[in-house]
């Protein structure tokens, strides 16, 4: 049956008169890979949060020598190709490697790590855009009005905050659509009961690509995205109801 | 097993609340939401062809309610498989290339090297056989006609063990595979499978993997395996490893002695002789015989009196 292109994916996906669902998946297979895809990037991008939107705010609020230099660096981290990334987490996972004792290879943390890795640029260079782009003002109008650094630091971050979401954004697309880094330190592993461990939608829909399988790999592709327009739409929607506060 | 849509909704919704549920998790133990897993993992590196023909999920299961445990079987290629194994991330390797798994064995990575199963190899062309290798009794004949003809061929060009094969045929075909007409892509068997299918090229194929995407492509044999009589040359034996404990002391080597006991049993043995594919079967086991074979021990030609003795 041809997808007609006239019809947005999602309706094409939960349309259960579609017999373009009789997938050769055994029960829980699919969700299973929902669920790991989503564990590793939301962890991943939370953690990258944590790290890079503090870090921003002082590369934001400082001055210092090198600091041209400092964003140039994590500009070119977002070019990071993620199959170099997943290699070099391999290596430090890895049996021989410097955490080897850890026995990260082939888990769901050994992908968490390398999906930090890829968000963390994003994140941090689309925050600092957004607090540089922060009229100085503000920040002054704080302090002339008794606040700290602390408190100014905070006005300018609640002021920016969009920016931010849209970094945190862009980081949980850059971590849920890559495909190098997790086959390579997740191993693309399920059980044998077809419960995935380390394979997500991406790994997967590559697994079916190899099998020549490209009608199976559309639809998990088509699950990808509706799963990246959800959170997506989830998320701008928190912040159009934190603005009306 | 058709997944219905109210199937499917729940699934995107456990989905998205475990999702969520990990989020709030990340200060807990990230390993909770898992499957409960009692007892050890066993992490087997293997080839895309023992993966994606299906049959370690059909025998899996057995493992591991007799055991207790887990089996990680990581697809990644005859090479990328051993080079795990290498460096201390597999139990246990499944591969399909005598000479890499000699090479192996011979420094140290691996030891209890068993002969497990074998399939063959076909050459696969399209229908109207443009280099007119149909009906040839000797690969690297047909090979020699394809390079003359200068026929487009598909190479996997990815280090696996059909790679390896392809390349050993080349070398004993006396041809140098190069040119407009030879195509190195890099992929999976299906994938490559694919490629020629588009091109209306020739390639070497696994006979499973083939067998398993035959309605979908327009390709047909033209050189059988041995399996079909054709030469022996083409024949694709499996053999399973254990990683040596003693070069890397955390690999889970009772586990790996106890699977590799396992799957050279009658009991298994015969599981993977039934398993089948549109009613066809897939691969001959070859662990339990009568007769002693010291040769699966060792690399291939060894002998007490060798030099290498």
């Amino acid at each position: 049956m041809p997808i007609d292109p006239v019809v947005p994916l999602l309706p094409v996906v939960v349309d259960s008169s579609s017999t373009l669902f009789d997938l050769p998946f055994r029960e829980g297979y699919v969700s299973s890979i929902v669920y790991v895809s989503l564990y590793v990037s939301l962890v991943a991008v939370a953690l990258s949060t944590l790290f890079s939107v503090p870090v921003a705010v002082l590369l934001g609020l400082a001055e210092f020598p090198g600091k041209r230099f400092v964003k140039s660096v994590i500009n070119t981290g977002m070019g990071f190709p993620s199959v170099v990334v997943g290699l070099v987490v391999l290596f430090a996972v890895s049996n021989q490697g410097p955490l080897g004792s850890l026995e990260l290879v082939f888990t769901r943390e050994a992908m968490i790590m390398s999906q930090f890795v890829l968000a963390t640029p994003p994140i941090t260079a689309i925050s600092l855009a957004a607090i540089t782009g922060v009229d100085g003002n503000v920040r002054d109008a704080a302090r002339v009005l008794g606040g700290t650094r602390l408190d100014a630091a905070l006005v300018v971050l609640k002021e920016a905050r969009y920016g931010i979401a849209t970094a945190v954004l862009a980081g949980f697309g850059r971590a849920i659509s890559e495909v190098g880094s997790v086959l390579i330190v997740g191993g693309n592993i399920t059980g044998a009961d077809g419960i995935s461990k380390t394979r997500t939608l991406t790994t997967a829909i590559q697994l079916e690509a190899r099998q020549g399988q490209y009608e199976t790999a559309m639809l998990l592709g088509a699950v990808l995205v509706a799963l990246v327009l959800t959170v997506n739409a989830v998320v701008v929607r928190l912040g159009d109801r934190g603005g009306r506060r | 097993m058709t997944i219905q849509r109210r199937e499917l909704l729940t699934a995107l919704g456990t989905g998205a609340l475990a999702g969520l549920a990990g989020c709030s998790g990340v200060t807990g133990d990230s390993d909770e939401g898992g499957a409960a897993v009692a007892g050890e993992t066993l992490t087997l590196t293997t080839t895309t062809s023992t993966y994606d023909t299906g049959l370690l999920d059909s025998i899996h299961g057995d493992f591991e309610a007799l055991y207790g445990v887990t089996v990680d079987a990581v697809a990644q290629g005859t090479g990328a498989a051993l080079e795990s194994a290498r460096n201390g991330n597999a139990d246990a390797v499944m591969v399909h290339a005598r000479g890499l798994e000699d090479e192996f064995m011979r420094n140290g990575y691996g030891v209890n090297r068993r002969d497990l199963m074998f399939n063959d190899f076909v050459i696969v062309g399209p229908e109207d056989d443009p280099a007119g290798i149909g009906g040839t009794g000797s690969a690297t004949e047909a090979l020699t006609t394809i390079a003359d003809a200068g026929a487009t061929f598909v190479s996997r060009g990815d280090g696996s063990g059909t790679h390896t094969k392809e390349l050993n045929l080349w070398e004993a075909a006396g041809a140098e595979p190069g040119g407009d007409w030879y195509q190195e892509t890099g992929t999976g068997m299906g994938e490559a499978l694919n490629v020629a299918d588009q091109q209306g090229a020739y390639t070497l194929s696994d006979r499973g993997t083939f067998i398993s995407q035959r309605s979908e492509v327009d390709l047909t044999v033209l050189v059988q395996g041995p399996i079909e009589d054709g030469p022996e040359v083409l024949s694709n034996p499996y053999g399973i490893m254990a990683a040596n404990p003693g070069v890397h002391e955390n690999v889970n080597y009772d586990l790996a002695m106890a699977y590799i006991g396992w799957i050279t049993s009658p009991g298994t043995q015969e599981a993977i002789s039934s398993y089948e594919m549109n009613g066809e079967q897939l691969f001959f086991p070859e662990a339990v015989s009568e007769d002693p074979d010291f040769q699966q021990y060792v690399p291939e030609g060894w002998s007490g009196d060798s030099p290498d003795a």
